[in-house]
């Protein structure tokens, strides 16, 4: 057992005793103090609670007690999301240093299963943005080359998965912060269907769209967790009240025979790199060679997704983010005793909050201006709505539909930070997923050959259908590495000081 | 020289709008389970969702949703099958998310009226106030600004923020304007609340305490030229937090209008803040720039859509109209108009109606609780309800019935119970304050005084009744007043040859 090994194997030797929480955890933790000054995944390591944790589920698993099947399993938590006593910052200096009084329910969900939550992982500041520049606690790097980005928001989450610092992460997906990091990184990652896991406990940046989700190296291990994770919050009115589909045995099921996977026309061509175009179309081969049916379908509406994104994104964003004026936590500035309130409010603002955020608030705040409303809220909700029929009428021809995750391989760090529509750019074809609230997964597809950086493969289900996703998944994963005869993280570059 | 009212009403026709903030009285919050206790220590009824510390999510509060509807109901409204929660964005410490949770474009109930009885110079006028609108929402913290001369924001040296009341529900009822209510104008203005606020008592969503705040009127009051038409510019007047308030702040904005206008000046639309002091007005907030609060639909709840099967449910459910239960008590106790109006606007309508449901005579009970009850109540500056118990009021009355006490005595007994010496019983036995009833005791008080007056006596005997007045006070001064006085007559006259 190695920490190379998938979170499924960890859990399988844990089970028969091979090795301790506590042991399994130590040896995380020395791999995050051997590679994390290169990678910078984590914000914060937890490693008292951790190990506390890890000791419980020993002593349980010693009792004889019945534990989850991931007991004992570390895992990576995105910085966004509450966890009782843990510093949350969500990549901002503006909540440095606030320490949350309650547990989100995803965190309540790992506890109670004995996921040891080993700490936190770097993000784009407030989950905004597409690789992890923004955090205001510096970049990750991605794993396959320490000059590229990692991806975003999650990028911290997805380069601890790429470089074994943990094999499992939970990630926040609004416009396809887990599936373009995870595309990025030759790592898998789901957004579920909205509503699918609770949002509680979720720092919100545009609340209609984000959607908490399971990270990790394999199709499986994501199953595993997805299923930990998932299921009717009453904390979340949004949240789904319905029983969550069997994941696992979807993923194991390696059978896709009849299926029907709809190939997206738009989500191609223009902007996409051609290896990325050459491995998604080997993946769809390999699909046809399992005895799955390929359809092509016309999605006409996404061609809109990404405007009426940066209208609705934003504009709940300066709603969402308007809690942050220094009053009952985080960061306060100016407050010297010859301010008054509004001031200090407007200073804390200024100093706490990095570039993109005040651009999104700024965007978002005229958008929802009177006056402006119609024209701009009003015409997204409208389009979003136009995506939701497009899904539909696709969804009448095939069961699941494919595209590429991302346009691009790993771009280098600094590369398009000065230009937020390229940035931007990244996230067209994940944007109609959360748009819909329907459900999207990432897994590897290969190496792009003019880079030999890993590629995103895109499968999206119906709401509710998310154990699609996980059969087509893994179906196709086991056909890819037994093409290339190993594990796609096994063509990475070994880190310096790496096990 | 200044208008008083009578000269501005003449020039000027008002026109009325009133918003009314009812906060329910729901066990928990609007969007959480933290409770709405009243008076708690601050800040120890808060949770990450009414803190709206970060990551945190409503959840909505079925019971408001119920209490909100009823309300409807009650106010003839139509209850919306899909209505939506949205955000109103704005800045202010006391708000934990800076935006609050409320109603815009698709309130839960609309179209609704109140009808209002006033007393006109013609008799009594009904005016039909229409309702646009009944919405929900979460009310805010509360800012305490400590230093300072004012009490305000301005000049304090710091502020204290309670969260306890962040949170709780409210429902906002919104008029349409109310145009043609004329010198009325205040008179509709009060009595439209008051209507109001017995029509939520008796469905018993909110305490309606205006002087603890979980009712409070903003009223809106424009000017126009008589016979012009033409509407004026309107101010807002907030925190009018009692009924003879709201009649005061409209009589003070009248006044105010028409004499600016009079002098040439323009009205500036403005949220005003009423000073129960002077019963004027002074100016809040300038609302000349327009706040724009961005308002779109709350995306962390999912729209309101009540069951059709709820909604008629709760329509039965519904208690008897207050303007009903009043036509059907006046009848029943045979009260006269005036007399009626009266107990309604001592707010003794309840207190005469428990009183008489324990058994009591509806006349007796109205004259206890308006007159003797209600001059003490007065002179302490107290409510007649705090002095003593509908209980030992009843206990009182059905002694006098029985007997037992005179109406006399009957005070004394009332005085004691006020004054702190247990109830009507203990008051009797500790003051001896029981009714002579005793014959023969009676009779010899009755010979003594015979025989005292023997001239009088005998004009009694030769059939002059009313001198007969003269033995019966002798012989009440005798018994110190305890005796009755129609059983001292009833012998007196019997033992006479009458």
């Amino acid at each position: 057992m190695s920490i190379r090994d998938n979170a499924s194997v960890m859990a399988a030797a844990l089970n028969n005793k091979e090795i301790s929480a506590v042991e399994l955890t130590n040896q995380h933790y020395e791999q995050i103090a051997a590679v994390d000054k290169d990678v910078h995944a984590f914000l914060y390591l937890d490693k008292e609670g951790a190990l506390a944790q890890a000791k419980e589920v020993d002593k349980k698993r010693a009792a004889g007690e019945k534990l989850s099947p991931l007991a004992g399993v570390p895992i990576a938590l995105k910085d966004v999301m509450t966890q009782k006593g843990v510093p949350t910052t969500c990549g901002s200096k503006i909540l440095e240093g606030w320490k949350p009084p309650y547990d989100s329910t995803v965190v309540s969900k790992l506890k109670d299963a004995g996921v040891i939550i080993l700490g936190k992982t770097n993000m784009d500041e407030f989950a905004m943005g597409s690789s992890t520049e923004n955090s205001a606690y510096g970049p990750t790097h991605n794993p396959w080359d320490l000059t590229r980005i990692p991806g975003g928001s999650g990028g911290g989450s997805s380069a601890s998965l790429a470089a074994f610092e943990a094999p499992l992460a939970i990630g926040t997906d609004t416009g396809g912060s887990i599936r373009q990091p995870a595309a990025v990184t030759g790592t898998v990652g789901v957004k579920p269907t909205y509503g699918g896991v609770s949002r509680y406990g979720l720092v919100a940046f545009s609340s209609s769209l984000d959607q908490a989700g399971p990270c990790a190296r394999t199709v499986l291990d994501t199953a595993l967790l997805h299923q930990v994770i998932a299921g009717f919050d009453p904390k979340d009115s949004t949240s789904i009240n319905q029983a969550v589909p069997d994941l696992v045995a979807a993923a194991k099921k390696l059978d896709i025979k009849g299926m029907k996977i709809g190939v997206v026309k738009q989500l191609a061509g223009d902007g996409y790199q051609k290896g990325v175009e050459n491995k998604f179309n080997e993946a769809v081969a390999e699909l046809v060679k399992l005895g799955a049916e390929i359809v092509e379908v016309s999605c006409p509406n996404f061609e809109y997704a990404l405007a009426a994104y940066y209208l609705i994104a934003p504009s709940e964003c300066s709603s969402n983010l308007a809690k942050f004026d220094s009053m009952r936590f985080g960061l306060r500035v100016g407050d010297d005793g010859t301010k008054g309130a509004e001031e200090v409010m407007n200073l804390t603002r200024q100093a706490g909050f990095g570039r993109e955020v005040k651009r999104r608030i700024i965007l978002g705040t005229y958008a929802l201006s009177s006056g402006y409303y119609d024209a701009y809220y009003g015409s997204a909700q409208k389009v979003r709505t136009l995506i939701k029929q497009d899904f539909d009428a696709a969804f009448t021809k095939c069961d699941v539909l494919v595209s590429p995750t991302a346009p691009t391989t790993a771009f280098k760090i600094g590369e398009k930070s000065n230009d937020p529509l390229a940035m931007y750019l990244n996230d067209i074809a994940t944007i109609p997923v959360n748009m819909a609230g329907i459900g999207g997964m990432s897994l590897p597809c290969g190496l792009a050959e003019e880079d030999n950086l890993p590629v995103g493969f895109q499968i999206m289900s119906p709401a509710m259908k998310d154990d699609r996703m996980y059969l087509v998944g893994g179906a196709l994963e086991a056909a890819l590495i037994s093409k290339w005869g190993k594990p796609i993280l096994d063509f990475a570059p070994k880190l310096a000081g790496s096990k | 020289m200044s208008l008083n009212y009578d000269q501005a009403i003449e020039k000027y026709e008002p026109t009325l709008g009133l918003e009314v903030h009812v906060e329910l009285n729901t066990k928990s919050k609007m969007f959480c389970g933290c409770a709405t206790e009243f008076g708690a220590q601050p800040n120890t009824q808060t949770c990450p969702v009414c803190l709206g510390l970060p990551g945190a999510l409503p959840v909505v509060n079925k019971k408001a949703i119920e209490s909100s509807i009823l309300i409807g109901l009650a106010l003839n409204c139509s209850i919306a099958p899909f209505s939506r929660f949205a955000r109103k964005n704005y800045f202010y410490p006391d708000m934990p998310k800076n935006f609050q949770t409320s109603q815009y474009d698709e309130p839960i109930c609309i179209n609704g009226f109140l009808d209002v009885e006033v007393e006109t110079d013609e008799g009594m006028k009904t005016f039909r106030i229409e309702i646009e609108r009944v919405h929900m929402e979460e009310d805010t913290g509360k800012s305490l600004h400590v230093g300072g001369s004012t009490g305000r924001i301005h000049g304090a040296e710091y502020s204290l923020l309670d969260y306890n009341r962040a949170g709780i529900p409210l429902v906002e009822i919104v008029t349409k304007i109310v145009p043609g209510t004329g010198k009325y104008a205040p008179l509709v203005a009060r009595g439209y609340v008051a209507a109001l606020r017995d029509i939520l008592r008796g469905l018993k969503v909110s305490d309606v305490k205006m002087e603890q705040g979980s009712l409070r009127c903003d009223v809106n009051l424009s000017l126009s030229k008589t016979g012009s038409g033409k509407l004026g510019t309107r101010s807002e007047t907030k925190n009018v937090n009692s009924l003879r308030s709201v009649e005061r702040a409209v009589t003070g904005e009248v006044i105010r209008q028409a004499n600016r206008l009079e002098s040439g000046e323009r009205i500036v639309q403005e949220t005003r803040h009423f000073l129960e002091e002077s019963g004027e007005t002074r100016p809040g907030r300038s609302k000349e720039q327009a706040e724009d609060y961005r308002y779109f639909p709350e995306p962390d709840l999912v729209p309101v859509v009540p069951d059709a099967k709820w909604i008629e449910e709760l329509r039965k459910s519904l208690p008897e109209k207050p303007s009903d239960r009043r036509a059907r008590l006046q009848t029943a106790w045979g009260v006269p108009d005036k007399e009626m109006a009266a107990m309604i606007n001592a707010e003794l309508l309840d207190t005469v109606e428990e009183t008489v449901l324990l058994g009591a005579d509806p006349t007796k009970a109205r004259s206890w609780w308006l007159g003797e009850i209600s001059r003490i109540a007065n002179d302490r500056a107290v409510l007649p309800t705090e002095l003593i118990s509908v209980k030992d009021v009843a206990q009182v009355i059905a002694l006098i019935a029985s007997g037992e006490l005179t109406d006399k005595l009957a005070r004394q007994v009332v005085e004691g119970v006020i004054a702190g010496e247990g109830n009507p019983a203990d008051v009797i036995s500790k003051r001896g304050l029981k009714v002579v009833s005793d014959d023969s005791q009676l009779m010899k008080a009755i010979e003594d005084a015979i025989a005292a007056q023997p001239e009088t006596a005998e004009r009694v005997r030769g059939g002059n009744v009313p001198a007969a007045g003269a033995l019966i006070g002798a012989v009440m001064k005798a018994t110190g007043g305890q005796a009755d006085a129609a059983k001292v007559r009833e012998l007196l006259l019997k033992h006479l040859g009458q």
